[in-house]
């Protein structure tokens, strides 16, 4: 047991010497001086709740999602029957269940409808994405697949994680964490923000903008009453418009989506002053835009965005250049938060925030001056009292002690987690794991003196016994740990993870780099009696 | 230089000799500590009940307006009995507001909810800072307290079965019963004196678990060497000598614990208050766990030496005879 071969004495060496090397990085942080750029900087992560900033918990409604894929292909198959040469005219069509359904008016024309419509079904990637079957020879049912919704939900979240990247990007953050959790859901951190508020507005913000075709059909009382005619649909207009309160019945298909910009940009009306925001379509965008006004010239149309009229110009004249400015009650700052929006893209689902927390950078830091402070007293007691009891063994214990917290945070810093304050928790366990272990040994040594062993068979038997003591205890918290690290959700996990690693370090220095020492020591000094 | 000795050598103090009225009482607590979490409940942060918690400073005034502030925001449509509590500082409180019934299926509404709250503050009182909001929907806060309740119950049943493999069945079941044991005082505390009950304190429990773990497996440990060695000592006097044997160890941990616990209760940040204190707390009940619950269950359930016979090996024996005197 006190044998070392130098072989192992290096090793012991340099395992602590690289997990030393590797938490210098993050002493460093901690103190105001500077960490030397061309050398690497693994540091530990404080989390939101020490260092301060915003975690925001986003979740969309993936029946939002499915919605909008029905209101596609509605389009898509309308488009494509109506483009047909000669034309196929279908009538009776409903969404209603999820499920779209239509009749062919002409029964001839049945089979060339079906050839038509099955590249929409089938979609281009792995999965069918809608089930066809036909009822009465006539009427056909589109109903949406299992794995076709699932892989819709899938790329629309992936797409809504790239949106909210590109929102938080602008916002000029540093090191936002953006990450999918779920299903359906996204976690957002930022560190160290001031105005949480800007950032939920700006993720809350869906940005579909839509230009509709106003129905003119449509009688003022029915539209009051919320009853729109065949085709069309009332919006209500937004609150921050001049209309608020009223709404507009404007037709349900044949528009374009504001998802083709190339640029959009905050600027004020040259003729009221009010603050505008200025968007300019890409080419495909353009070219539809372009047709949409050629062809409804003297009629209104409206500007929608999330389900909410702006405004409804009358088209004057066609709009062919590619870009026009939309008003709607905005200040400078809404425009502006708009803009951003626009230009990252719509999201393709609403997100709604259903967790935030959010640490002002003051208090964070508070946190940490005030922790750093009691557990420097705590430490300084804390060795102390191991010296007073154990003397030169104290010492040995001590420094193990150190050297364990220094390992803990080097490998944390390597493996780039995060300490959080249930983290701190994880630290306080490991670390009186690991003062526990050496209390063990140091008074197993004692109660073998006491019984008549010599010296070195003392520390010897003292190391032996004690450690399967604390062999079981370690193993039984590791898998405590591994437990909870499996089950729980993210404080947990933040507890388990430094738990875990800890155990690994208490052991290694409580046990094996204090055993070297003692065992160099007893080598060298030879003694015959022991102050323990 | 002298060195400190916290515990006098060879103790012979009859910790079993009051096993079953030390043990009635224990059970009692445990019951008790069930009926008061039924009865008073869990004071629910915003973790688990849904609902925001928002800290804020007063930065221009000594003491925060709090009858102001309540004025504030229970005025605000949809807040029900805001709780308003210092919060370090004298000019430092904690405005918590649980979840409406109407929230329920909403999940943004504690969000929007937390919105008005701090819109409202900063109306009213141009100096507030805003230092921490939490806002969590009901939908959240039920995943956190299934994943807790799980979390838990898988790692303590784990636990136990490596007990039961390294040790014996009996040993298992005693480490369990501990366990629960000093999660169920701890949660009969805090619904006692109605402390918040935050995912910290969840954090605090799996440490305190941890730590009564630690030292039931270091009382376990010397009673399975000791029944290895001394095979015609009764059991209850084995325990005994055990506990006493490592007598000097547990008042040395659970001292430096402390030392080291005590400056974060009295200088720490006031957020890792409660976890501290939990913390704190645990080391006392799971230090008596380990002597009173863990090592009386092995003499009911019938533990004898024979449950580790054939692992002497010579040289404990040579050390067992030359002890026995023969």
């Amino acid at each position: 047991m006190l044998d070392f071969p130098t072989w192992k004495k290096t090793w012991l060496w340099l395992i602590t010497a690289v997990a030393i090397l590797a938490a210098l990085p993050s002493l460093v942080s901690m103190t105001s001086a500077q960490w030397p750029e061309a050398l690497p900087d693994p540091t530990v992560n404080l989390g939101l709740d020490l260092a301060g900033g915003s975690h925001i918990l986003l979740e969309a409604e993936p029946s939002q999602v499915a919605a909008q894929r029905l209101e596609n292909l509605e389009e898509a198959v309308r488009t494509s029957l109506r483009q047909a040469e000669p034309r196929i005219r279908i009538g009776d069509v409903s969404t209603a269940d999820g499920r779209l359904t239509f009749m062919v008016e002409d029964m001839g024309e049945v089979d060339r409808a079906r050839e038509l419509i099955l590249p929409l079904v089938n979609g281009n990637g792995m999965v069918r994405e809608w089930d066809l079957s036909m009822v009465d020879e006539t009427r056909f049912v589109l109903t949406p697949t299992e794995q076709g919704l699932e892989q819709a939900v899938t790329d629309a979240m992936d797409s809504a994680t790239e949106v909210v990247r590109k929102r938080i990007d602008s916002l000029g953050t540093r090191e936002p964490t953006i990450i999918r959790q779920g299903d359906t859901r996204i976690v957002v951190q930022v560190p160290g923000l001031q105005d949480p508020d800007a950032l939920k507005e700006l993720l809350g913000q869906t940005a579909r903008l839509e230009f509709k075709l106003v129905d003119q059909t449509a009688l003022p009382s029915d539209v009051a009453a919320g009853v729109a005619p065949p085709g069309s649909e009332i919006v209500p207009f937004a609150e921050t418009t001049a209309q608020a309160g009223t709404s507009l019945a404007v037709r349900r298909l044949g528009g374009i989506r504001g998802d083709n910009l190339v640029g959009a940009q905050q600027t004020f009306d040259p003729q009221t002053n009010e603050p505008v925001v200025s968007i300019t379509f890409d080419q495909q965008g353009g070219a539809r835009f372009a047709n949409l006004t050629r062809e409804n010239v003297n009629k209104p149309f409206a500007i929608i965005l999330d389900g909410k009229v702006l405004s409804a110009p009358n088209i004057n004249e066609p709009i062919l250049g590619g870009s026009a400015s939309i008003s709607g009650g905005f200040t400078t700052e809404t425009a502006n938060n708009l803009a951003i929006s626009l230009r990252s893209g719509a999201l393709p689902v609403d997100l709604a925030v259903i967790e935030e927390r959010t640490v002002g950078p003051d208090l964070g830091a508070d946190s940490i001056r005030s922790g750093l402070l009691a557990m420097t007293i705590g430490s300084v007691a804390v060795i102390v009292l191991m010296i007073a009891t154990y003397g030169r063994f104290g010492i040995y214990a001590t420094a193990a002690l150190v050297i364990n917290v220094l390992m803990i945070l080097g490998i944390m810093a390597v493996l780039n987690t995060t300490l959080t304050l249930p983290g701190i928790a994880g630290f306080v366990l490991t670390i009186g794991a690991a003062v526990d272990a050496n209390v063990l040994i140091n008074e197993r040594i004692r109660e073998e003196r006491k019984r008549g062993r010599r010296v070195v068979a003392a520390v010897e038997t003292g190391y032996k016994e004690a450690s399967r003591a604390i062999y079981d205890a370690n193993v039984t918290n590791f898998i405590a740990g591994v437990l909870l690290f499996l089950f729980g959700s993210g404080p947990i996990r933040g507890f388990a993870v430094v738990l875990v690693i800890g155990l690994f370090t208490s052991v290694f220095t409580a046990v094996t780099l204090t055993r070297m020492w003692v065992a160099g020591w007893l080598r060298k000094a030879r003694p015959s009696e022991l102050n323990l | 230089m002298k060195l400190l000795k916290l515990v006098p050598d060879d103790t012979n103090i009859a910790f079993l000799k009051w096993r079953v009225p030390f043990f009635a009482v224990s059970i009692v607590l445990i019951v008790a500590s069930w009926i008061m979490v039924a009865v008073n409940g869990l004071n629910y942060g915003v973790d688990f009940a849904g609902g925001q918690e928002i800290r804020a400073t007063f930065v221009g005034e000594a003491q925060a307006p709090v009858g102001e502030i309540r004025t504030t925001v229970g005025g605000l449509e949809g807040v029900e009995n805001p709780v308003i509590q210092r919060f370090g500082a004298p000019n430092q409180v904690s405005i918590r507001v649980a979840l409406p019934a109407e929230a329920d299926g909403d999940p943004e509404y504690a969000n929007r909810m937390a919105d008005r709250i701090t819109g409202a503050l900063e109306a009213d009182h141009p100096d507030v800072r805003i230092d921490g909001v939490d806002s969590v929907s009901g939908k959240v806060s039920g995943e956190f307290r299934d994943d807790a309740i799980w979390a838990l119950v898988a790692a303590m049943l784990a636990v136990a079965a490596y007990i039961w493999i390294r040790f014996e069945w009996q040993f298992g079941v005693g480490g369990l019963f501990a366990l629960f044991h000093d999660v169920s005082l701890t949660l009969g505390m805090f619904a006692l004196f109605q402390l918040e009950f935050s995912l910290q304190i969840i954090a605090a429990i799996l440490a305190i678990i941890g730590y009564s773990l630690n030292d039931t497996i270091v009382v376990y440990d010397r009673i399975r060497e000791n029944l290895k060695k001394y095979r015609r000592m009764p059991v209850p006097e084995l325990l005994d000598l055990s506990v006493n044997e490592t007598l000097a160890r547990t008042v040395m941990t659970s001292l430096t614990l402390l030392v080291a616990l005590v400056p974060l209760l009295l200088f720490g940040p006031e957020s890792l208050f409660g976890l501290v204190a939990a913390i704190t707390l645990g080391i006392f009940v799971g230090t008596y766990s380990s002597i009173y619950m863990a090592a009386p269950l092995l003499v009911w359930m019938g533990v004898t030496s024979t449950s580790f016979v054939p692992d002497e090996s010579d040289e404990d024996r040579q050390a067992r005879l030359a002890r026995e005197g023969r």
